[in-house]
């Protein structure tokens, strides 16, 4: 083919941008809105006089004209009348019988245990945590040997079942199996199994011997051997119990539920008589239970199922298995069985307030048991220290008073604690109501319990756990003002003093909380002084970084202004305490994300900056070879967090000294990196903007320091499109800020950058071609190339030549048509340097336009230039053409006909024969799109009414729109 | 071919009293039709006496035991022989309760010497070179209600080493006082056994308290009488060293079947007595014994 000839359009952009605004129309609002339906005035508002009216929906029944049925009843129509009723709950609307209904249902939501009732499922791992052993436990196992089971086996199961089943009874029926040596671990494993035998036996239909598994497991519980261990076996022996009891309900619920399931708030008369005599039954079985212990906690199993019996069934049987308890000598056995029945209670009748209180007040008239000699003895035998066996209470306690605290009335509350204060040695007790009762109660007296307190034995219950119960509650509730600081003050000389660290840290934790919510930085301070005092010797510390780490949270939760923070003197030093450094790390993360979040303005202040930088720091140092891609960015994020948030106003050197420091300290985090050279270059265009776009010698010596920074920055990045886009951002904020040279310099370092972009590169761990990037960099290099002066000593159109040969040397994909895209996409370049005044220009720099003033020399070489790009356009069109690629070559042809069309010279016959060429190559295979074909058509054929173009009038004949077919 | 034959009783808990009817379903589940030679029902309330060998001795115990005493006795044919089709049949049958001559109905108890029970039975003929079926049901009978009120006659009680009987060397007892009282010694028998119990002071710790239920059965017979107790049940109310001045609840379910209202009879005697145990830490054994006199309402 012959070689083009390049002739570009000559384009006035102003007149062509006016030309393309748009007329404005007024717009006349009261008529008409697109957001409002359409009107449709139907006949009947029009009879009715409405019409006109400015709103009213589509459909036929106009929300404004009046619905006769709404409009008789003013809205209250039968149905949604009675629903307002039965919501309300007015018994004079409704059927009597309905009624009564309604006001069960009301009882009994009242009588339910609601949310805030923490459930014993919150408390079961605690207590498996908290209570452990390294001794050896054991089980004893006595499986009775009556031989009459319960029934025989069904004819259903085959022998061979039967007899396997009969072995397995052999093994358990008759034996006594005390299983000796058994570490905590294998313990908990037995106890699972016999849950689990339990569960087969009842499944298989051995109910006795389900019975007899239960009856044995409960009597566990009446060992106090290994007393450490005790609430852990409770926790594990109930849950059995549980099981049991669930059991036994479902299996009566479901005998009752022939021919249709009964309701769960069914009543006696609902329940058939073989189900009552089953239920009966067992009630039987087990009061003949010959052990106090086991029999009283099978009945509390089962005590839901008096509801199939009759109605006061369960609310006679709760104070009687109250006085039961009363039988059980051992103090913690009987407290521990009191718990079980406040919390069978709790759940099966919650209402059922007097046995729970009952429970408590007779805890406190066997009070004394705990001091009695029986037990004095067991523990020397055992070697457990007083204080340690007093904690074994708590849990059970607290469950009852909690049971019993719930939603009570403050009255009773009085009489409680009134009543625990005349026991004697009543340390444990005041522990539990503190820990149990409302928070706003033990608040409202804080300065009474302190004296309780005080008074206690010092030998008895340890003194920091009742200063811990009693800053729990201080915690959530507010004690009077005129108290708290004398309460922070007594407390704080006690917790002081305890000298085991790790008791000290426990109480000092709670407290913490206390004294940020009411007290200053001065207070708290006080208190992190004291942190720090007790926790270094011996290192202390390191076994206690969940407490201190809450520590931290708790100060950081109350204290959001970071100069206070900052300001105190022992905040560092206690953060110092954290050495390991995973710990250490997640402190500092901790308090970034509270700096981010409520830090509103950017500071300079020297203190939060060094401190802050400091800890910056640390999680930065955190960071190596091993540290996941996720951790970086995270911890990347929080830096960059930091960074924004620093300023120092008008004094922009230091604010690029800091940016040197933290690029020194943040190497390793390339976002960091380049969130600095983003900085940078804001801060060069905020130096322009101060200076009102023209640089005094100082600010231009300033602007050249920044794009120093940003050039010897760059390079130490290793993901090459951060690089090749941070080149071109500051090469445009130095060409903006006219350092030329400078600028010059980043264009030309992103050129020569561009060889090593890969071919592919990872995106969110996936491969991808890197072309598709790569094409978008370039085009919008292209768009800044328009404005940059050539370089006096290089050639003309220096770097764009300079990039076109990078393009032409790169290693595109095989089969890719992006080298040519890049070309097709150079000539509208080229066709904007060649106007006698550029589209767009930067304020005082001149660019081509001014230097060459639009010398034919120039001119001549940009046509020379597109020539060239068209031939090898062409060339790569007629390859394709041989190839498979007749697709591409339709849309590569159509491509650079729409590039002739909108920047070429049409008048000039070559070129205007060369766009129809590619008009009917693009049309020749049929792959190119009808629809963009008709709108360009419709394009040039407005464009030929403009007088300048009506050349195009007569180009437009002679292309042919092809058929469909 | 398997044919099953089975008795079910109209009331689920299968008690009745005196003058009632006894009203039920034989039913004969089979896959095909059966031939039978006769199904009959018989029902039978009886008293077996067995006397102890330790009373009369060995041989006489088993020789001698005591001719067993018919209540009630009577026998139906429910179908005459034939062939009952396959499937599920039912034959509903009726018995009215009523006792022999002058005799009356006790109630259903089982002991040791004394058994009074009510049987159903229900026997299917069969032709040649097929078993006899034959089915065998309990059912219990509770005798009318007492017509006279009762008096629940409570009792208190104190136990000190002063007030105990049969001790050996009353110096080594420690010293301990124990007072408590029984709500009633005559009982309801469908009612708890109810009271309190407060140990006051106790020089040696407790290990363990108990209710003992005794049952006091006497038989009649030609060389006179043997009269035994035997234990029922034992309920621990207390274990471990209770707290002192607490009152502990005194509470027992009278079991079914194993007990039933006193009975005295011309042949034999059915009595209750319960026992306070108290067990030491050393070891020693301390018995309050109080009689019962049971009865229903």
């Amino acid at each position: 083919m012959a070689s083009v000839q390049w002739h570009a359009r000559v384009r006035k952009y102003g007149a062509e941008l006016q030309r393309c605004r748009l007329d404005a129309v007024p717009v006349d609002l009261g008529d008409y809105h697109p957001l409002k339906p359409i009107t449709v005035t139907d006949s009947r508002s029009r009879r009715g006089g409405r019409k006109g009216s400015t709103s009213s929906s589509s459909s036929s029944s106009s929300s404004v004209a009046p619905d006769p049925l709404s409009s008789m009843l003013e809205g209250t129509d039968p149905l949604s009348l009675f629903a307002a009723a039965s919501a309300s709950e007015t018994p004079t609307l409704s059927h009597s019988s309905s009624s009564v209904e309604l006001g069960r249902k009301r009882r009994e939501n009242e009588e339910e245990v609601g949310a805030d009732f923490e459930p014993w499922s919150a408390k079961r791992g605690e207590i498996l945590a908290r209570f452990t052993t390294t001794e050896k436990l054991s089980i004893n196992l006595f499986m009775g040997s009556d031989k009459n089971k319960a029934s025989s086996p069904s004819s259903a199961v085959s022998e061979k079942v039967r007899t396997r089943l009969e072995e397995l009874d052999d093994l358990e029926e008759g034996s006594q199996r005390e299983l000796l040596n058994l570490s905590q671990q294998d313990y908990v494993n037995r106890i699972e199994e016999l849950n689990q035998s339990l569960k087969e036996a009842w499944s298989s239909d051995q109910k006795v011997k389900a019975l007899k598994i239960v009856i044995q497991c409960s009597k566990l519980l009446s060992d106090t051997s290994v007393i450490q261990f005790y609430p852990s076996k409770f926790v594990l022996i109930t849950d059995i119990l549980d099981t049991f009891g669930r059991l036994v309900y479902e299996r009566i619920w479901s005998m009752c539920s022939d021919p249709r399931p009964i309701p769960d708030s069914f009543s006696v008369e609902d329940v058939n008589d073989t189900a009552k005599e089953t239920c009966l039954n067992w009630f039987f079985k087990i009061a003949s239970i010959r052990e106090l212990i086991p029999r009283l906690y099978v009945e509390a199993a089962i005590l839901k199922c008096n509801r199939f019996l009759n109605k006061t069934g369960i609310q006679e049987t709760l104070p009687r298995l109250t006085a039961m308890i009363r039988g059980i000598g051992d103090p913690l056995v009987a407290v521990y069985a009191r718990a079980y029945l406040c919390r069978v209670g709790m759940e099966v009748a919650p209402h059922l307030k007097d046995s729970l209180n009952k429970n408590f007040f007779d805890l406190l008239a066997s009070f004394r048991q705990i001091h009695g000699d029986t037990v004095q003895n067991q523990l020397v035998i055992q070697r457990v220290e007083i204080p340690v066996y007093l904690t074994l209470y708590s849990p059970a306690i607290h469950w009852i008073l909690q049971c019993v605290a719930y939603r009570a009335p403050d009255v009773l509350l009085t009489e409680m604690m009134e009543r625990c204060k005349k026991l004697g040695n009543n340390a444990l007790l005041l522990n539990s109501v503190m820990w149990a009762f409302r928070p706003e109660f033990v608040a409202a007296r804080a300065t009474d319990f302190i004296g309780m307190i005080k008074d206690c034995d010092e030998a008895g219950f340890p003194k920091h756990l009742l200063f811990g119960s009693l800053g729990r509650s201080l915690a959530c509730a507010d004690p009077p003002e005129s108290e708290r600081l004398p309460i922070l003050n007594e407390a704080w000389k006690v917790i002081t003093k305890v000298r085991s660290p790790q008791d000290y840290i426990n109480c000092a934790e709670i407290w913490v909380e206390f004294t940020c919510r009411h007290f200053t930085k001065r207070e708290v301070n006080t208190v992190l002084a004291d942190i720090i005092k007790h926790m270094t010797p011996d290192r202390a510390f390191e076994d206690a970084y969940p407490q201190l780490q809450s520590v931290m949270k708790k100060i950081l939760t109350y204290f959001h202004n970071f100069s206070v923070l900052f300001s105190m003197e022992k905040f560092l030093p206690f953060l110092d305490m954290f050495q390991k450094d995973s710990v250490r790390v997640e402190v500092c993360k901790s308090i970034m994300e509270v700096f981010i979040k409520h830090q509103q303005e950017p500071t300079r202040d020297p203190v939060i900056l060094n401190a802050l930088l400091h800890v910056c720091k640390t999680m930065h140092d955190s960071v190596n070879a091993l540290t996941v891609e996720d951790e970086k960015r995270s911890l990347a994020l929080l830096i960059n967090g930091f960074i924004r948030m620093v300023s120092f106003g008008r004094d922009f050197e230091q604010q690029l000294s800091f940016c040197v420091e933290a690029r020194a300290t943040f190497c390793n985090l390339e976002p960091v990196i380049i969130q600095l050279i983003h900085t940078v270059n804001q801060l060069a265009m905020e130096t322009r903007r101060v200076m009102g776009g023209s640089h005094s010698r100082k600010t231009a010596a300033f602007v050249r320091a920044c794009a120093a920074y940003s050039f010897i920055t760059i390079p130490s990045l290793t993901s090459i499109f951060s690089r090749l886009h941070l080149y071109l951002l500051s090469g445009q904020v130095a060409l903006a800020n006219q350092c030329l040279s400078q600028a010059d310099a980043f264009l030309k370092a992103a050129v020569s950058v561009l060889p090593e972009v890969p071919r592919t590169i990872s995106v969110e761990g996936k491969q991808r071609s890197s072309e598709a990037f790569l094409l978008d960099f370039i085009n919008s290099f292209l768009s800044t190339l328009l404005v940059v002066p050539d370089h006096p000593e290089q050639g003309v159109l220096y770097l764009v030549r300079g990039l076109l040969n990078m393009v032409q040397d790169y290693t595109w994909e095989d089969n890719s048509d992006a080298k040519v895209r890049v070309y097709i996409s150079a000539l509208p370049l080229l066709a904007a340097m060649s106007q006698e005044s550029y589209l767009y220009t930067i304020p005082k720099v001149d660019s081509n336009e001014t230097l060459y003033g639009g010398d034919p020399k120039f001119v001549a070489e940009i046509s020379r230039l597109c020539e060239t790009l068209i031939g090898q356009v062409l060339d790569h069109l007629k390859t394709l053409g041989r190839e498979e690629g007749v697709r591409r070559q339709g849309s590569l042809a159509f491509s650079l006909f729409s590039t002739l069309l909108a920047h070429g010279d049409l008048r000039n016959n070559k070129l205007n024969q060369l766009a129809v060429n590619l008009w009917n190559l693009s049309h020749k295979n049929g792959h190119c799109d009808t629809r963009t074909s008709v709108r360009t058509l419709e394009h040039i054929k407005q464009q030929a009414q403009q007088p300048e173009l009506s050349h195009l009038s007569d180009m437009l004949l002679r292309l042919s729109l092809q058929s469909r077919a | 071919m398997s044919v099953a034959l089975d008795l079910r009783l109209k009331r689920a808990n299968k008690v009745y009293h005196e003058g009632e009817v006894l009203a039920g379903v034989v039913v004969i589940t089979s896959k095909e039709a059966v031939q039978h030679q006769g199904i009959s029902l018989t029902m039978e309330g009886l008293v077996n006496l067995q006397l102890s060998s330790k009373s009369v001795g060995v041989f006489e115990a088993f020789y001698n035991s005591v001719k067993p005493i018919q209540l009630i006795s009577s026998n139906i044919e429910v179908a005459k022989p034939g062939k009952v089709p396959g499937g599920k049949t039912e034959i509903p049958f009726e018995f009215p309760l009523q006792a022999k001559g002058n005799k009356m109905l006790y109630e259903t108890y089982h002991g040791v010497f004394v058994n009074i029970q009510y049987t159903l039975r229900c026997d299917m003929r069969r032709p040649l070179l097929a078993k006899d079926l034959s089915k065998t049901c309990e059912f219990m009978l509770h005798c009318q209600p007492q017509k006279s009120k009762v008096q629940p006659t409570p009792v208190d009680f104190t136990i000190t080493p002063e007030t105990l009987q049969n001790v050996k060397e009353r110096t080594s007892l420690p010293k301990f006082v124990i007072r408590g009282h029984l709500d009633a010694t005559n009982c309801v028998i469908t009612q708890p056994l109810t009271g309190e119990l407060v140990v006051e002071s106790s020089e040696v710790a407790i290990k363990s308290i108990e209710l003992q239920l005794v049952r006091v059965e006497t038989c009649g017979c030609a060389e006179g009488y043997a009269r035994d107790a035997t234990e029922i049940q034992n309920i621990q109310i207390a274990e471990g060293d209770v707290c002192h001045g607490l009152p502990i609840p005194i509470y027992m379910v009278f079991p079914r079947l194993f007990t039933c209202p006193t009975l005295e009879t011309t042949n034999f005697k059915v009595e209750f007595e319960v026992n306070v145990v108290i067990v030491l830490h050393d070891d020693h054994l301390i018995t309050e014994n109080f009689p019962l006199k049971l009865c229903r309402v």
